[in-house]
Formats: C-alpha cells, structure tokens, sequence
C-alpha cells in the first residue's frame, strides 16, 4: 500500500469511503472504519500515521475537546447544582457548581443557599471563559472555572471561527499593544475585549462582585474602535482559512493603521484579500 | 410532411432529446462550496436548471429532548422550496405533505451512512433550500447533503449518489428534467459507489417490469459518473483547506494561502 509514501512530507487527503490500507498491518483510528478487512476514511481530510495506527483528521469539523484545553461558551440553560454550556462541540458543555469559584473564599463548603442562587452567578445567555477538566461516559466535556483567569466575560465582543484555526499556543490570553485583550478558545470562540489591569491580588483578593458582575466597564470610543478593528481582522483571516497566532494580529493590526483601512472595508471590499497577501508574504 | 403534434417530442429520430441531449447525457454539474451562516459547511449543488441549497449544521446538543437517542446522533432534515423555484409561482408552506415525504425519504437515506453512533445524545441538521426545479429535486438533494455532511467532517461510510431514470417507450433515458418528468414512467435510484449497495429507489410512476432492469443497472453506471465528479469537488476543497492551513508542505502554503476562493 502506498501508505508509506507519507514519510516523505507529502500530505495524502481522502474522501469518505476511500480505501486507505489493508486491516491486517494497520489499527483504525479516528475517521477510519473497517470493512471487508481494509481500512477506510470516512472523512474528508489527510491521514496521519503513528506507527501502526492509521487515523484521518478532517479538514474541518466541530471542535473535539481535550483536557485542559481552554474555552470560551455560552450559558445555555441552568439545570440542578450545574450549567449547561453551549461550546462549540458536538454535545453542551456540563459546569458542575462545585468547579466555579464562589464568593467569601475559596474553601468555602457548599450551602443550598448557592444551588438556589445559581442564576446570580451565571445566568443563560453569560459569555464565560473555563478550562476542560474531564470527560464523561458519554462524551460530554466537564469544565471549570476555578481560577482568576476564567470566569464571565465583560467588555467586548465574541467572534466565532473554525475551530482548527486555533492553534494551542503557550498562552491563549493575548494583550494587543492596542489596548485590546484577546481570548481565544480552542473550540474557535475568540473575546476580544478591552485591556484588563491585572490585578495581582491572589486568592484573598478574590472579588465576588467584579468576577459574576453584569455590568460593563466604561468602554471609550477609541478602545471600540479597536475592538471591531482586531474583530474583523480575525474574521477576514478566518475566511481565508489563516491560522491564528498572536503575531498575524500585530502584523494585521499595523497593516490596517498604514494603509488607513477604514474597519467597514475591511469587510465589504478587497482590502481583506490585500491584507492577508500582505501579511502573509511577511509570515 | 407529418403533422407536427402539439406535444413536444421527448426522443426525436434524430436520438436527441427535447433539450438536445442524447439518451444517456447527464446534464451539466456545478458544485459550490461557500460558507452560509452559522452553518458547519454549506453546498450549492447545481443540476441542469435544478438547484439546491444544502446547509449542514452539527453535531450539536440535541434541541428536542425527547427524541435524543442515548446512543446515537439524530438527523433532522429540513426542506424549503423557494415560491419562484417552479414555472408556475406556488408557495409551500412548511406543513406542506410532499414535502415532508421528501425531507424523511433525504433522512432515511442518510441513516445507515451517517456513522450517528459516534455522536450519542446529538443531533446533525441538514437544511434544503430549493432555489431552482427542472426535474431530479430528489437526487439533486441527495447529492448535495453528501457532499454538505463531507464538507462538515460528519463521518460517513460512503458518498451517495442520486439520480433519475426513466423510459419513453422502449428507449431508456437518463436524468430526466421536468418535461421529460411529467410525461415518462421513471425511478430515482441512489447509490454507494464503494460498495456499490443501493441506499434507495423510489418510483412516484409506473414502470414496465421489464423495463426495470435496464434503467436501474444504467443509473448505477451513472451514479458513477456523478461520484467522479462529487470527489473531485470535494478534494478540490479538501485540498485548498489543507494547505491554506499550512498542514502540507512548506513550499506550496506560500503560494496558494491566500487563493483559496472555494471554501
């Protein structure tokens, strides 16, 4: 089988149904099936090979999750001691209320008194950031928020892309020097906010109020205006299938201030296909 | 000279049909990768004059609780027929009965390929927009849900492959459009390539048995022409997606990054 041509750096894509390699010398992986003794796709992608184990990942698809991956979701119902989380995947989320940080401390005992006032912590609708803790049987994603990194999120705006154009990187919390924070989630939910002053005040400093606060913070007209500027830029890059990483942002970000782009055209004209040739040439 | 028939002639003496086919000349293909919405992956699948809409949205948590299978996705298929789509103006509301019979025969079909068990307790969406109809609606719709659910990394056994057959007097023909629809006896047969197993036939007219036989084995032979075609499409795309990702080698992402025009 021609499948020991991948050593050599070329990438072989499939089609659903597509005959990879025989069952004997291989083990199936994910989106392979076996059938009559031979190995096949059943997704639309390349096939990578680990010594004997044979799998296909799609060119594009719903975001799989992995523990300890960082996501942004939204609030999708509120059910008994527990949040449902719509992110992305192909199940909604599970926020248990013992993996969200509650006011008065951290080692604090759960009272009825949370379960019956969950709503004032996070409510339908809420924006919210949180790490993959674990799975369950059936394949739905635990997540929590015990950290003062995760928690609602306030002051911007969300931008949904695919999620494989989300790399994991050494840090998924990003500070444009343009006075503009980005957020983004593996399962390809990106914040783009306003800059956050870190407080360095550790865990007695923990601040119910501000942490489960609904309100946003007074957001000037030039921090606006940067927000929908970094936001259409992800969105021009996303169309074009460019994959995220923090510098594309800089590079971006200065390309629209030279060229005096206004963000509307961005959108609507041809500077998003200027852009990414421009900025691509550099990367 | 004969007298010309107010009808119009379906195969001429000539062997040309009414819109300068021959017998079994499929009528031309576009396939259209584009991004519709919130969509997961969305086809424009153009067959002749006929023209679908196929949007794929999902794997998601299954919006209708009692329904959720705890072992399997559930697949919800949508219909909408566009009120200009026919000669004649006529507005389908949702309700409509032909309609649902179309919405669960693209379902049913789509049941034993979708690989569902991998996604418990979730729901894939498929939404048919019709925006053109000169006959082979269903095949059309068949077709381009395959490609859609491919676009969308949904895992699939296999492609399905639809197409119409039918037969004007003893001469069998194959992708009927509409005038040839309204007048001939056909069978819409869709098929898996790979396997070649049959995933439907369906007859809405009655078919001489003996007819039968010729015209289904000629629709398979078609469905493989249609195959050839569909993966090329979806490769092409497959392809643009890959290394404007800069998955593949280093060389070619430079070049082709930012030329990719069907995603």
């Amino acid at each position: 089988m021609d499948i020991d041509d991948l050593e050599t750096g070329e990438f072989r894509l499939t089609c659903p149904g597509e005959t990879i390699t025989s069952a004997h010398d291989f083990m199936r992986g994910h989106g392979t099936y076996v059938d009559d003794e031979l190995v096949i796709a059943s997704v639309a992608g390349t096939v990578q090979r680990v010594n004997k184990l044979v799998t296909v990942r799609a060119a594009r698809s719903r975001y799989n999750a992995e523990v300890g991956d960082l996501v942004v979701g939204r609030i999708t119902e509120v059910q008994p001691r527990r949040w449902k989380v719509d992110a992305n995947s192909r199940q909604d989320a599970v926020l248990m209320l013992s993996s969200v940080n509650l006011p008065g401390g951290v080692q604090r005992r759960k009272l009825e008194s949370d379960e019956l006032q969950m709503r004032t912590f996070f409510e339908e609708g809420d924006l919210l950031v949180a790490e993959v803790q674990a799975f369950f049987a059936d394949g739905a994603m635990s997540l929590h928020t015990r950290s003062l990194k995760f928690g609602k999120l306030r002051n911007g705006q969300l931008v949904i892309v695919p999620p494989v154009l989300v790399r994991r990187l050494k840090s998924h919390f990003i500070a444009l020097p343009c006075g503009v924070d980005l957020i983004l989630g593996l399962n390809g939910y990106i914040w783009v906010c306003k800059h956050m002053q870190d407080s360095d005040q550790g865990e007695e400093g923990f601040d119910a109020e501000a942490v489960y606060s609904n309100q946003n913070d007074e957001v000037d007209g030039p921090t606006r205006i940067a927000i929908s500027r970094v936001s259409s830029i992800i969105r021009v890059l996303a169309d074009h299938f460019v994959p995220l990483t923090d510098t594309l942002f800089l590079e971006a970000y200065n390309w629209l201030i030279e060229q005096e782009v206004n963000t509307k055209d961005l959108i609507l004209g041809d500077f998003g296909d200027a852009m990414v040739a421009a900025i691509c040439t550099v990367r | 000279m004969v007298l010309q028939s107010s009808r119009i002639e379906i195969l001429n003496d000539g062997g040309l049909r009414s819109d300068g086919r021959r017998q079994y000349e499929l009528r031309d293909i576009t396939i259209e990768f584009s991004l519709q919405g919130h969509s997961d992956a969305s086809v424009t699948f153009q067959h002749g004059l006929t023209q679908v809409l196929v949007s794929v949205l999902g794997p998601h948590e299954a919006r209708m609780r009692s329904q959720t299978a705890h072992d399997r996705a559930i697949i919800n298929v949508e219909v909408n027929v566009a009120a200009f789509s026919t000669g004649e103006r006529r507005r389908r509301t949702r309700g409509d009965k032909r309609l649902l019979e179309l919405a669960s025969t693209i379902k049913s079909t789509f049941e034993p390929v979708v690989q569902t068990h991998l996604y418990p307790r979730s729901q894939i969406d498929i939404f048919v927009h019709v925006i053109q109809q000169d006959g082979g609606l269903l095949p059309a719709c068949i077709n381009g849900a395959t490609l859609a659910l491919a676009a969308a990394g949904i895992p699939l056994s296999d492609f399905v492959c639809a197409i119409t057959g039918g037969v004007h007097s003893t001469s069998p023909l194959l992708d009927l459009n509409t005038l040839e629809e309204n007048d001939v006896p056909h069978v819409t047969v869709a098929m898996m390539p790979r396997t070649e197993r049959v995933a439907l036939v369906t007859m809405e007219t009655r078919l001489r048995a003996e007819n039968f036989e010729e015209i289904f084995k000629l629709a398979i032979d078609a469905g493989k022409v249609l195959y050839m075609e569909m993966k090329a499409a979806l490769q092409r795309r497959t392809r643009a997606l890959v290394v404007a990702l800069g998955s593949g080698s280093k060389a070619t992402t430079q070049a082709t990054a930012f030329d990719v025009d069907e995603l």
